[in-house]
């Protein structure tokens, strides 16, 4: 057995707010308040041809009074600006990121280089697609590897996130009702749903109905089946499920609802865990949104960009949304025609603008390239394996005894912790060590998420977190008990070394101030 | 292992032990037998960097680019430049690989920057408060009607102007079997929304007018006329806007617009074969509390010290579930500091600068287009950076004839317009200068006179243009 890597001793950081650091001493100012009048940065090619004053061109009551008060500023301050703003973030580049469910793995810097190739990155969404056969073919092939990881027979890439796929396969499950002549009112979800699943159900305009878990984790099967009826459109479901928990009835579940005619709808946000070992198609779902941003490593941007596209079945395919992309073979040797087909009868039309977020699928589609088969299974059997290894670890210290394992003994790709006994022993809340972590230099997990697990901590390390790492988080964790049991108030004033200390959210909601006063 | 990941056979070993278990196999006995794919995925073997390199690079050399071609495709996004100081920024590992900020602690520098972009599209809008950014342009026209829906309890309509964008409008659309709301739609007069039928179209069981400025024939509408008529009716008025045009153009906020919603692209952003970019959505004040998406808000810390923190989440899906106020979580935070930086970069005179020159070359573009024997204006309303013409040639054969000179000659109309079958769109950029409007105008000449002699007469101007019959007979 190799042994790991040696690791240095963890300074223990300050455990006071004794001195600011420099960082925190740093006045912060905004890019308008940097602003001088007469500076700039950008300087525009003359004209080049005739300049009459703007209101013989437009009538003046169509033009604009006084300039947009934007700031003036010389290149040189707003480089130093945001790179001086961009050291108050904690990045992925940076430290570990397990939080879960969103699947923080490396962000290869390869496909940020083929995405920046003029042919992909200065390509306008209207030219001719007899000019964008690259573009094309390049997102059929991409529709055809998601198919094959989802084991559903097509795809559709254009919702733009995990949320929008999600409106994209409720608006085909109504679809498929209106057509199938049935009406159909409800959405079930379980309780331990992202909360993008109901917000979603009701934009759709069906109402949700919560479907209780059962001691496992997993679906209450009773529950479904009571619940189950004629006026059931779909079933939303993640598989495994938010508590990191394979669903192990799932069979089950998906032909109860196919039963009362209702849909299967699959979050893919999850999808991590299973890539090459297990197909949502296979489990008996009709509809999956992938979320390329999470198992397919497009970075996360710090909020997006992401995309979300869906992989349906046969019976939900004629409602895709349009375009599609369509390939027709020459026949005679030349390389097939890729064309955008606008005209499904039975489709749902548009999500958006143009193709989708063409730049996060040259990502997804060069990701899955790199790992090819073999590389994306053994990217889901190490997500699990580095999951279940961090959970051995932290039960093995103080953690075991503060934060158990909220369901089961084993996990997928997260797992989900119940900070209820550090509360109730040590006088400590999830939030406090979260917010301790952040001076051990690790991203906390996601905190208070789901809803079911008192004092939630929801834990992801991906598959590209190192052994080492691992060790160094399960360290952090029991330091900061053992901190705890010796003094929770370091653990509640915590905190020390960020930028900026414990923020007054509720004042932000209460008095919003959303933007720079105006000068 | 992939070249992604780090554990070697003894990593594995010891990290199988510490678990308890023998195998990762007995990990996956968590997914019951008949639920395991049992077989590799049928897709290719992984590829070298080397390789993958080559295989994207060769399939994007099968497109004709921006650089390769002059471009005079518009129709929602634009060949702007964009500065060296956007991609530098934007590929920082601190703003590239975090995510939301959930830990407002370690994520000052992406909340600071959505409160300094909030503030510019606030500036450029003329409205007071604005989101951090929703997907792009036309969902964020669909999330205006959601917000509206809201806002204006019991109305169920929404009217349209025909000069919305094509995909804000099927956009629209799809979104509103959801809402379960009605659509209708107001034709145009010279371009520009009919105010006659638009008043026609106000009952009290509308909710929201939606135009578009410039809207997508390029033509600039009189909002402060189409909201006012919108208000007498008690319902929303929401407008689409060019950000890029706001330097110059009179602002939504002053024209009494309620909410105004566009796409960011042209702020600096890659053309990206339609994305991503960003949607920007802003309005009055009344309107904060049932906006969509993240909003950065000031506040302080423990210390006293100033920071930024997502604000008014109780309106967000992650909180509120489902009486969210839009279901909205990732949204596109990278492409808005772009968009951010952009607008710092072309700085108060910068946008004025750009708008004027914008509408200068376009101007004389049109004129200059307009001289060519076979194309005239398909309306005559004041434009800024885009303007549409009819050809008396098959404009599909026209596009790929003055394609084989390398230059993108517009948007064909009729792929969206059945009654705009020999309409051309074009539009103009800060890289598309004087040099390249003669090219273009010389091609156009060369390509309309070719296909109108091989017979190809258009069927427009049919029964109202004698002259078309007489070249025929």
């Amino acid at each position: 057995m190799t042994p790991a890597p040696p690791q240095p001793p963890t300074p223990s950081p300050p455990t006071a707010a004794d001195t600011p650091t420099p960082q925190q001493r740093e006045p912060v100012t905004t890019i308008f308040e940097r602003s001088v009048p007469g500076r700039r940065a950008a300087t525009l090619p003359p004209a080049g041809v005739p300049e009459p004053p703007l209101d013989e061109l437009i009538p003046a009551n169509l033009l604009r009074e006084r300039p947009p008060a934007l700031p003036e500023v010389s290149e040189p301050e707003i480089v130093r600006h945001y790179n001086r703003i961009s050291r108050r973030n904690f990045d992925l580049d940076t430290g570990p990121y397990p939080l879960g469910s969103c699947t923080m793995k490396h962000n290869p810097r390869l496909n940020e280089k083929v995405a920046a190739l003029p042919g992909h990155a200065r390509l306008h969404p209207a030219q001719d697609p007899k000019r964008a056969q690259g573009a094309l073919e390049l997102m059929w092939r991409l529709e055809r590897a998601l198919a094959e990881i989802c084991g559903l027979p097509h795809v559709s890439l254009q919702p733009s996130a995990g949320s929008h796929g999600e409106l994209a396969g409720l608006l085909l499950t109504r679809a498929y009702h209106d057509d199938h002549g049935g009406e159909r009112t409800r959405v079930l979800t379980p309780d331990t749903a992202h909360g993008t699943n109901p917000a979603t159900v009701t934009m759709a305009g069906y109402e949700v109905v919560k479907v209780a878990t059962n001691e496992h984790g997993g679906v209450d099967v009773d529950d479904l089946r009571s619940k189950a009826d004629e006026s059931v459109a779909c079933l939303m479901l993640t598989n495994p499920n938010t508590l990191g928990v394979f669903d192990r009835n799932i069979a089950e579940i998906t032909d109860i609802v196919r039963g009362v005619g209702g849909t299967l709808y699959y979050d893919g946000a999850n999808l991590n865990a299973i890539m090459g070992h297990s197909r949502p198609g296979d489990m008996g779902f009709d509809i999956v949104h992938v979320n390329l941003h999470k198992s397919f490593s497009q970075p996360h941007g710090g909020g997006g960009p992401g995309a979300g596209p869906i992989a349906v079945s046969d019976r939900i395919e004629p409602y895709l949304p349009s375009p599609r992309i369509v390939r027709t073979d020459s026949g005679n040797g030349d390389r097939p025609r890729f064309d955008l087909d606008h005209d499904g009868p039975k489709s749902i039309g548009r999500l958006r603008g143009f193709q989708g977020n063409f730049g996060v699928f040259v990502r997804a589609y060069a990701y899955i390239r790199s790992l090819g088969a073999d590389g994306l299974a053994d990217a889901s059997e190490t997500a699990v394996l580095n999951a279940n290894y961090l959970l051995a670890r932290l039960r093995s210290g103080r953690a075991g005894r503060y934060l158990p394992l909220a369901f089961g003994r084993l996990c997928m790709h997260e797992f989900v912790l119940s900070g209820a006994p550090a509360k109730r022993d040590l006088g400590v809340r999830t939030l406090d060590i979260a917010k301790r972590l952040l001076d051990y230099g690790f991203h906390p997990p996601t905190i208070y998420f789901p809803l079911l697990v008192d004092e939630a901590l929801m834990v992801e390390p991906t598959e590209t977190e190192t052994r080492e790492g691992l060790d160094a988080l399960a360290a952090a964790f029991d330091a900061i008990l053992a901190e705890a049991e010796d003094d929770a108030e370091i653990l509640l004033a915590a905190p020390y070394t960020t930028p900026v200390r414990r923020l007054d959210e509720a004042r932000a909601s209460r008095r919003p101030v959303v933007r720079q006063p105006q000068p | 292992m992939t070249r992604y990941t780090s554990g070697t056979d003894g990593d594995r070993e010891a990290m199988l032990a510490a678990i308890g278990v023998s195998s990762v196999e007995e990990l996956l006995a968590q997914i019951p037998e008949e639920m395991r794919l049992g077989r590799p995925l049928d897709l290719p073997a992984g590829l070298s960097e080397t390789e993958a390199f080559d295989h994207l690079a060769e399939l994007a050399s099968r497109n004709s680019d921006a650089d390769a071609e002059a471009c005079f495709l518009g129709a929602g996004m634009y060949d702007h430049y964009v500065p060296a100081i956007v991609d530098a920024i934007t590929q920082r590992s601190e703003f590239l690989t975090p995510y939301t900020p959930y830990q407002p602690e370690v994520s000052q520098g992406g909340l600071q920057a959505m409160f300094e972009f909030q503030t510019a599209i606030s500036e450029l809008c003329a409205l007071p408060v604005a989101n951090a950014s929703l997907y792009e342009g036309p969902s964020s026209v669909a999330s205006a009607a959601y917000l509206a829906l809201g806002a204006r309890r019991g109305r169920r309509r929404l009217v349209v102007s025909r000069a919305l964008h094509p995909h804000s409008r099927e956009a629209l659309a799809t979104y509103s079997r959801g809402f379960g709301a009605e659509i209708t739609e107001v034709g145009l007069a010279g371009g520009v929304t009919d105010s006659s039928e638009l008043t026609d179209a106000l009952a009290d069981d509308v909710a929201a007018v939606f135009v578009q400025n410039p809207n997508f024939l390029g033509a600039v509408e009189d909002l402060e006329a189409l909201a006012a008529a919108t208000h007498e009716a008690g319902a929303l008025a929401i407008a689409a806007v060019d950000p890029v045009t706001l330097g110059v153009l009179r602002p939504p906020g002053d024209c009494g617009i309620d909410v105004a919603v566009g796409e960011g692209q042209p702020l600096g952003g890659r053309l990206d074969y339609g994305g991503p970019s960003f949607g920007f959505f802003c309005s009055t004040a009344e309107h904060l509390r049932r906006m969509p998406g993240r909003i950065a808000g000031e506040t302080v810390d423990a210390d006293g010290r100033r920071g930024f923190v997502l604000a008014l989440q109780t309106r967000e899906q992650h909180i509120r579930r489902e009486k969210a106020t839009h279901n909205i979580c990732t949204a596109q935070a990278l492409n808005a500091l772009g968009g951010v930086v952009y607008l710092a970069w072309l700085g108060r005179r910068g946008i004025v600068e750009l708008g004027e020159l914008l509408v200068r070359r376009t101007a004389y573009a049109r004129e200059r287009l307009t001289a060519i024997d076979g194309v005239e204006l398909l309306h005559d309303a004041p434009v800024a950076r885009e303007f549409a013409l009819r050809l008396e040639a098959p404009v599909p054969e026209v596009l790929d004839r003055v394609a084989e000179e390398g230059i993108a000659a517009g948007y064909w109309l009729g792929r969206e317009y059945a009654e705009y079958q020999d309409g051309l769109l074009v539009a103009i950029t800060e890289r598309t200068g004087r040099e390249e409007i003669e090219r273009l105008a010389d091609a156009l000449g060369r390509a309309v006179d070719a296909t109108r002699t091989n017979g190809h007469l258009p069927t427009h101007g049919v029964g109202e243009s004698p002259s078309v019959s007489e070249v025929g007979g």
